[in-house]
């Protein structure tokens, strides 16, 4: 009996002394987080070689070379410009001749051949036509101009073209090069900031370097507004509603789960159904904003209904009946209590769709807003809506689908700005809950 | 039931703020209260008791009309407020609240500041014409619900940050900001400590003076310290009613006995 009750007391062995059972319950704990932290250490080895990566292939495409040259055109020479069929190319003529007259007096480049000159410049007749013939005052005065130069010299500066791959090629010859390396100790030929990549329109398939994405940057904007000013309320509207409202019932239950399955249809069926409902029946233009912006909609609806319900969901009953409890309707209740505490998680999913939306190319490329369109500027807000345009991503798209490298480099800079707006969209989602969330 | 004709009729009818008859609450197939009959009386602080899952706080959610917003639940019977049944087609259940006021078992401030959660109710109910009446009216409120002095420096600071006795009290304020005749309280006490509780209780005491008065609670002491009746509930139905002496001391039905001296939980 003495016995039994002092081992009754002394069941487990000595505290010190680690058991087999603890140490493998350790060693599997030990083992689960290093998983852990391995995944965690794959997933950051993953982000920092992608971001080294869009930087790296996307950063050349903000800068530009560009050639800056002092021009001096007599009336006659525009007269003699504007009589001839080919109007631009006789203005690159003009700019050969007098960049040639200043290389021959700097001593570059030997004996001027206006054909390696041609080579090295971009499309230079359009933007100097259009220059004199905006400002008529300029005509007989020195100007300072600056053009792009040709995408395959851009290409030497960044790497893309070297000597040995310029074989057998009519576009540029190797001896082009010595003739450029001269133009820049000149101070001719140099490099800078490409605004025209930010602010300008998309360009042909043969000038990469004309090439801008804020067309399409407007394009995505005309697209945003439509998106956040329809699915928004929509959403918020339909999720207090199912929410707050509805009955519990076999109808309310199969919306609910046609709502979380419309969130996993594939973009390119809402393109689709977008083409054939908005275009052909509806009969909305094609390429618009407006349409891209109401596919868009049906896309991010879902997501910001099912996050919208979580939120409300997570508000705790106790608030809706302290409202209930002193005599508010239930309106009342919902819009002074329930949606204020939801409201940062309202945003979240909000600003989610949003960004969801932003990079969503699918569907854009079925109802028309494939990048090359995007070659010219809304003209004014309310036509932005309505004028063809693109978006960034299609934009995107198109340019990494054409042959010229060139292009290739300038989707990676698209992607760039693409991803800094998504940026800004989460910094400015997180400014907002920060401000929402301090009214406790 | 037989045992609560005695008892009916020593009741001032004058008095009667409540009187239910017949009463039915069903959750789907449950039939949570069955053919509850009881009559409340105005000025007095009346005490739901009886185990946990009997129905109490079910057949005080009936009073105000809360079990509305619960899909599931249907009330029968009749409720007569001051002659008028409150489940009558034509009563709105929102001016019923306003009229009928309720303490919740956890103290549920709105997020709010300690002002705006007086003020809540009486704005919606369009009770101040001005930003001074306002006023008056929230320092009356939290001085009825004997927390004014605590918080009249902080009147801006958030409700919830405030401890749960004091959030309880202040929930009180809150319910009777709204100029309520009758404060229906369930279990208003057990989420607070002792202290908190003794306050609460003081302030129930008080407030009978000027409200019909209807608490749920699981402790039998409660009950004995602040009600004048007291109403015992057993699965679903009302075992016994009377003055809360004579239920404690004297019980008539068998089942209050054996709960009373503890032998249903
Ligand atoms: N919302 C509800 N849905 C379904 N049944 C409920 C609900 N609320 C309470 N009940 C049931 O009604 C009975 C009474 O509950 P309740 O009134 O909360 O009891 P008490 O407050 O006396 O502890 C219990 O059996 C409970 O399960
Ligand atoms: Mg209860």
């Amino acid at each position: 009996m003495a016995d039994a009750t002092a081992n009754a007391h002394k069941r487990h062995g000595s505290l010190t002394q680690v058991d087999p059972r603890t140490r493998r319950r350790n060693a599997a704990e030990a083992r689960f987080k290093a998983y852990g932290l391995a995944a965690i250490a794959l997933g950051i080895f993953f982000l920092v070689v992608l971001a080294f990566s869009i930087i790296r292939s996307g950063v050349p495409a903000f800068t530009t070379t560009v050639v800056s040259l002092e021009m001096n055109v007599s009336p006659a020479e525009i007269d003699q410009a504007e009589s001839g069929m080919l109007k631009t190319a006789a203005y690159t003529k003009l700019f050969i001749a007098q960049l040639g007259s200043q290389m021959q007096e700097q001593g570059i480049g030997g004996e001027v051949d206006p054909e390696a000159i041609g080579r090295i410049l971009g499309k230079v007749g359009n933007d100097l036509r259009a220059f004199y013939q905006a400002n008529p005052d300029a005509v007989g005065e020195p100007v300072d101009f600056t053009v792009n130069a040709s995408s395959r010299v851009d290409g030497y500066f960044k790497g893309r073209v070297t000597r040995e791959g310029l074989v057998d090629s009519r576009f540029l010859v190797a001896t082009d090069l010595d003739v450029v390396d001269q133009l820049t100790e000149a101070g001719i030929i140099t490099r800078q900031f490409d605004w025209g990549f930010l602010l300008g329109k998309d360009a042909g398939v043969d000038n990469p370097g004309g090439a801008g994405i804020g067309a399409s940057v407007l394009g995505s904007f005309f697209m945003m507004l439509v998106v956040l000013v329809l699915s928004l309320p929509i959403g918020v509207a339909a999720s207090i509603y199912l929410e707050e409202f509805a009955p519990k019932n076999r109808f309310t239950d199969i919306i609910e789960v046609n709502i979380s399955n419309l969130a996993a249809v594939p973009s390119i069926v809402f393109g689709i159904l977008g083409l054939a409902v908005f275009i052909q029946f509806a009969s909305l233009p094609q390429s618009a904003p407006l349409v891209g912006g109401l596919v868009l909609t049906l896309m991010t609806l879902p997501t910001i209904i099912i996050s919208t319900r979580a939120s409300l969901k997570a508000v705790p009953p106790s608030i809706r009946d302290a409202a209930l409890g002193v005599g508010a309707s239930k309106m009342q209740a919902v819009f002074h209590h329930v949606l204020p505490l939801a409201a940062p998680g309202i945003l979240t999913g909000t600003i989610i769709g949003l960004a969801q939306a932003l990079g969503e190319t699918a569907p854009l490329l079925l109802i028309g807003m494939v990048g090359f369109v995007a070659r010219e500027f809304p003209t004014g807000f309310w036509d932005g809506f309505v004028e063809p345009n693109s978006a960034m991503p299609a934009q995107i798209y198109t340019w990494a689908a054409r042959s010229d490298v060139a292009f290739y480099e300038k989707a990676w800079g698209g992607i760039i700005v693409l991803l800094v707006f998504l940026l800004i969209m989460n910094a400015i989602a997180i400014v907002l809950r920060r401000r929402f969330e301090r009214r406790w | 039931m037989n045992d609560m004709r005695p008892l009916e009729r020593i009741v001032d009818t004058d008095n009667i703020k409540i009187s239910a008859k017949g009463c039915q609450v069903y959750y789907g197939e449950t039939h949570a209260i069955k053919d509850v009959d009881v009559q409340i009386e105005d000025n007095t602080v009346t005490a739901f008791i009886g185990p946990s899952g009997c129905g109490k706080s079910t057949f005080l959610r009936c009073l105000n009309r809360m079990n509305d917003t619960i899909d599931i639940c249907r009330v029968e019977g009749e409720i007569l407020l001051d002659g008028e049944n409150i489940y009558d087609k034509k009563v709105d259940p929102v001016q019923l609240r306003a009229k009928v006021g309720m303490v919740f078992q956890k103290p549920n401030p709105f997020p709010k500041s300690i002002y705006d959660n007086i003020a809540y109710g009486p704005r919606i109910h369009g009770l101040a014409k001005s930003k001074a009446d306002l006023d008056v009216i929230v320092e009356k409120s939290l001085r009825r619900g004997a927390i004014w002095d605590e918080v009249k420096d902080r009147l801006d600071k958030p409700g919830t940050g405030l401890s749960g006795g004091q959030q309880q009290r202040l929930c009180i304020a809150r319910a009777v900001a709204t100029e309520p005749e009758v404060l229906l309280m369930d279990e208003p006490c057990s989420a607070l400590d002792p202290i908190a509780t003794s306050q609460v209780e003081e302030l129930i005491d008080e407030l009978r003076t000027q409200y019909s008065v209807v608490i749920v609670t699981h402790s039998m002491q409660q009950a004995a310290r602040v009600s004048q009746k007291t109403a015992f509930f057993h699965l679903g139905n009302l075992v016994e009613f009377g003055e809360t002496g004579q239920i404690f001391t004297n019980p008539t039905d068998p089942r209050t006995e054996s709960y009373i001296s503890g032998r249903i939980g």
